[in-house]
């Protein structure tokens, strides 16, 4: 998960080949960021506010809970937890793979 | 020995344990004092950080909000908690990345511009100055609550443990002694919810427990769903009931403004932004956002429980009680007022939401004597059966205080669920723990602002390392003082500029720091002007609605005005639009800068933070 001993030195940003690489990294950043600045907004702005008085007219399953209740107590912050993992997860993969892509044009280069 | 035995055996232990950390972690240097050296490890970032947020209005009011607001009190835990979404993702890497080591110092760096830092700077300290005032008035609370001294005397104890662990160990001292604190208020929060839930439904987990069936000896019928029980009782004594959506003066537009304004606040909130310059790496600062909300929720994922079971506790052990029949916990804290009882003259508590409710709380402003002597009347007024004397029920109701004080329900729980009176001491530490985390975080805030943006970057850009040590370690003991002195004598208005903090910090940093991050075409003069619309707008409607009774207005778009907590989220859109409106008829950023958003962008090279010395940018 984490580099214990993280690079101070950056990748030179000036170079076109290392730009090219960060661009990329850059859009796969900001897909994942707005699926899930998505279903932040679905899960707490939508079911725990916009349609909660719809979702009221079901109980949560097993439970006592309205749904649309639930959604705006518990729910939500149980989803907002997991976004938040799920962020970690995928992002610190995808910042290996772009630190192994950097790695390789670097190698590339010395060649 | 007694509760206050206990008491002052916890918070003694508590504050003895902080001070040991303060000593333990002590710092020589700039780096160390404001964002801890930089080295703490992300999961003891989050729980540092869950304490930070967490204040002495999240563990004692909170669920007392939601206990009396029902559906709506929702707004305050999918705020409170959805910030942080928005933060991890669009924020903390990014920030962390950057490595300075305040918001200004983003601010004016990215905009290259003293004017936003100087804007940023104020805001800072606004912000935090209405923040620690409650937090110093909290700490005060919870002393003369518990331990019976003059709630004067415990702000200056307070302040006295601040100040003491805050000037010695800077962020690094704070942060291991915030990480403490967080147990002892998760701790004190859970122990009396789990204990409530297995009294009323019998199962342990209060989550499962508020969704759950009530215990027959408890309900007097099987199977009896608790929500369905207490959404009956509410409706049976004029109140709405407890599941309903949008009822009263929270229609949809303002849930959904106000939950937005504090999410987008939360966010942009200096206190809990500076708290992801401190771990090692952009992943670290990741990590250490999902554990940040993951300690949070679980106080905010219980406090709805809390507050369901003490609604319903509270209202089944009191209604239709005759006076001898009342609860051991209805004496003593009708002994603080903030819960009485005023008759009607059939002997019996009536609580409800219409003219015939008996049941209200002291105003801090009314006096013993005032109380004393309005009893007095009340009684003369049952005596002579109306002819003389005066209604004390009508008294409160005028005065906006029908039923008891929304703090008594986490305070006393532990007495309802009747527990053992260490747990009931351990409720005080933890109060008193969620308020001085909160407060720490707070006050260093405004010592780096004061010291680091304004001393350092804007009046003497030559102080030598030690001289800005001193300088921060100054400005954090006479912000203690200022707190404290706040705390005292509080001015009238603190409780009603709560929303403020939240309104100006989404309309002033939220769009700045994000737009700052993900477009490399806005400027200075954009990003100036667009904070200075969002604050200016947002302060002047609170600032109407709150001083100068203006109605909360929408253009006539929406029913209902916009209640003040929730016009940030106005604000910021406002901030949003102008700065991007402005955008392209200005010019755009220099090279150097857009370089330095691609590095900001690149999660590869972070190291300890720039030297600023030697940063090549000064």
């Amino acid at each position: 998960m984490d580099n214990d001993s993280p690079r101070t030195e950056g990748p030179d940003l000036r170079d076109e080949a290392v730009r090219g690489l960060l661009d990329r990294y850059w859009i796969s950043n900001l897909k994942i960021t707005l699926f899930l600045l998505f279903l932040w907004a679905v899960a707490g702005l939508g079911c725990g506010i916009l349609f909660a008085d719809h979702l009221n007219a079901w109980i949560l399953p097993g439970t006592g809970y309205p749904l649309g209740f639930w959604f705006a107590q518990q729910g939500s912050i149980v989803i907002f937890v997991l976004l938040i993992l799920a962020y970690c997860v995928y992002m610190n993969r995808l910042d290996a793979g772009h630190h192994s892509e950097l790695e390789e044009l670097g190698e590339k280069k010395r060649d | 020995m007694g509760v206050i035995g206990w008491t002052y055996l916890f918070v003694g232990l508590s504050f003895g344990l902080y001070l040991l950390i303060a000593w333990l972690s002590r710092v020589s240097t700039t780096k160390g004092f404001y964002v801890a050296g930089q080295g703490i490890p992300a999961i003891a970032n989050g729980m540092a950080t869950g304490a930070d947020w967490m204040s002495a209005a999240s563990f004692i009011s909170m669920a007392g909000l939601v206990s009396a607001m029902g559906y709506a009190g929702g707004v305050y835990l999918m705020g409170w908690t959805g910030g942080y979404v928005l933060l991890a993702l669009l924020l903390a890497p990014y920030l962390r990345k950057f490595g300075h080591y305040t918001v200004p110092d983003f601010i004016g760096d990215r905009y290259d511009s003293t004017t936003a830092r100087l804007v940023a700077v104020v805001c800072a300290i606004f912000v935090s100055f209405t923040y620690v005032a409650g937090q110093m008035r909290g700490v005060g609370v919870v002393f003369s609550r518990f331990l019976e001294v003059d709630v004067n005397v415990g702000v200056v104890i307070g302040m006295v443990i601040v100040f003491i662990y805050a000037t010695l160990g800077g962020m690094k001292g704070i942060t291991w002694t915030q990480v403490a604190q967080y147990w002892v208020l998760i701790t004190a929060f859970l122990i009396p919810a789990i204990a409530i839930s297995i009294k009323l439904t019998g199962n342990p987990v209060p989550q499962i427990g508020l969704g759950g069936v009530l215990r027959p000896e408890v309900a007097g019928e099987d199977g009896v769903f608790l929500l369905d029980k207490l959404n009956q009782i509410q409706e049976d004594l004029g109140f709405t009931r407890y599941t309903d959506t949008f009822t009263g003066a929270w229609d949809k537009v303002n849930v959904f403004c106000v939950a937005f304004a504090l999410m987008v606040g939360t966010a942009g909130l200096p206190h809990v932004i500076v708290r992801f310059y401190t771990v090692r790496t952009v992943q670290a600062a990741r990590w250490s956002a999902f554990w940040a909300l993951f300690f949070i929720s679980l106080l905010y994922l219980t406090a709805p429980a809390t507050a369901a079971f003490a609604r319903y506790y509270m209202i089944q052990s009191l209604s239709g009680k005759a006076a001898e029949e009342l609860p051991a916990w209805f004496s003593s804290w009708n002994a603080t007022g903030l819960i009485l009882w005023f008759d009607d003259g059939d002997g019996r508590v009536r609580y409800s939401a219409g003219e015939d409710n008996e049941i209200f709380r002291k105003h801090p402003q009314i006096t013993a004597v005032q109380l004393a002597s309005i009893q007095g009347e009340h009684q003369r007024w049952l005596d002579t059966s109306g002819v003389d004397g005066t209604d004390a029920r009508r008294v409160f109701r005028e005065k906006g205080l029908s039923g008891p004080d929304r703090d008594i329900i986490v305070l006393a729980t532990p007495e309802m669920a009747e527990l053992a009176d260490w747990i009931i001491a351990l409720v005080a530490a933890g109060g008193l723990a969620a308020a001085l985390s909160t407060a720490s975080g707070l006050l260093l805030v405004i010592s780096s602002s004061v010291a680091h943006d304004f001393y350092y970057r804007v009046i003497n850009k030559s102080a030598s390392e030690k001289k800005r040590l001193a300088v921060g370690r100054g400005v954090i003991g006479l912000a203690v003082v200022v707190a404290g002195v706040l705390g005292i004598y509080p001015p009238g208005f603190v409780s009603q500029v709560v929303a403020f903090a939240f309104g100006l910090a989404a309309a002033s940093f939220f769009p700045a720091i994000v737009l700052g991050i993900f477009s490399k075409r806005v400027g200075a003069v954009p990003a100036v002007s667009g904070m200075i619309a969002g604050i200016g707008f947002t302060a002047a409607y609170i600032i109407g609605c709150v001083f100068f009774k203006m109605e909360p207005w929408t253009f006539g778009i929406f029913a209902k005005g916009i209640n003040p907590q929730g016009i940030g989220s106005i604000g910021m859109v406002i901030n949003f639009v102008v700065t991007l409106g402005l955008t392209p008829f200005c010019r755009a950023p220099d090279e150097s800068i857009r370089l330095m958003v691609d590095s900001v962008r690149e999660p590869e090279g972070i190291g300890p933070p720039v030297d600023i010395e030697a940063a090549p940018e000064h």
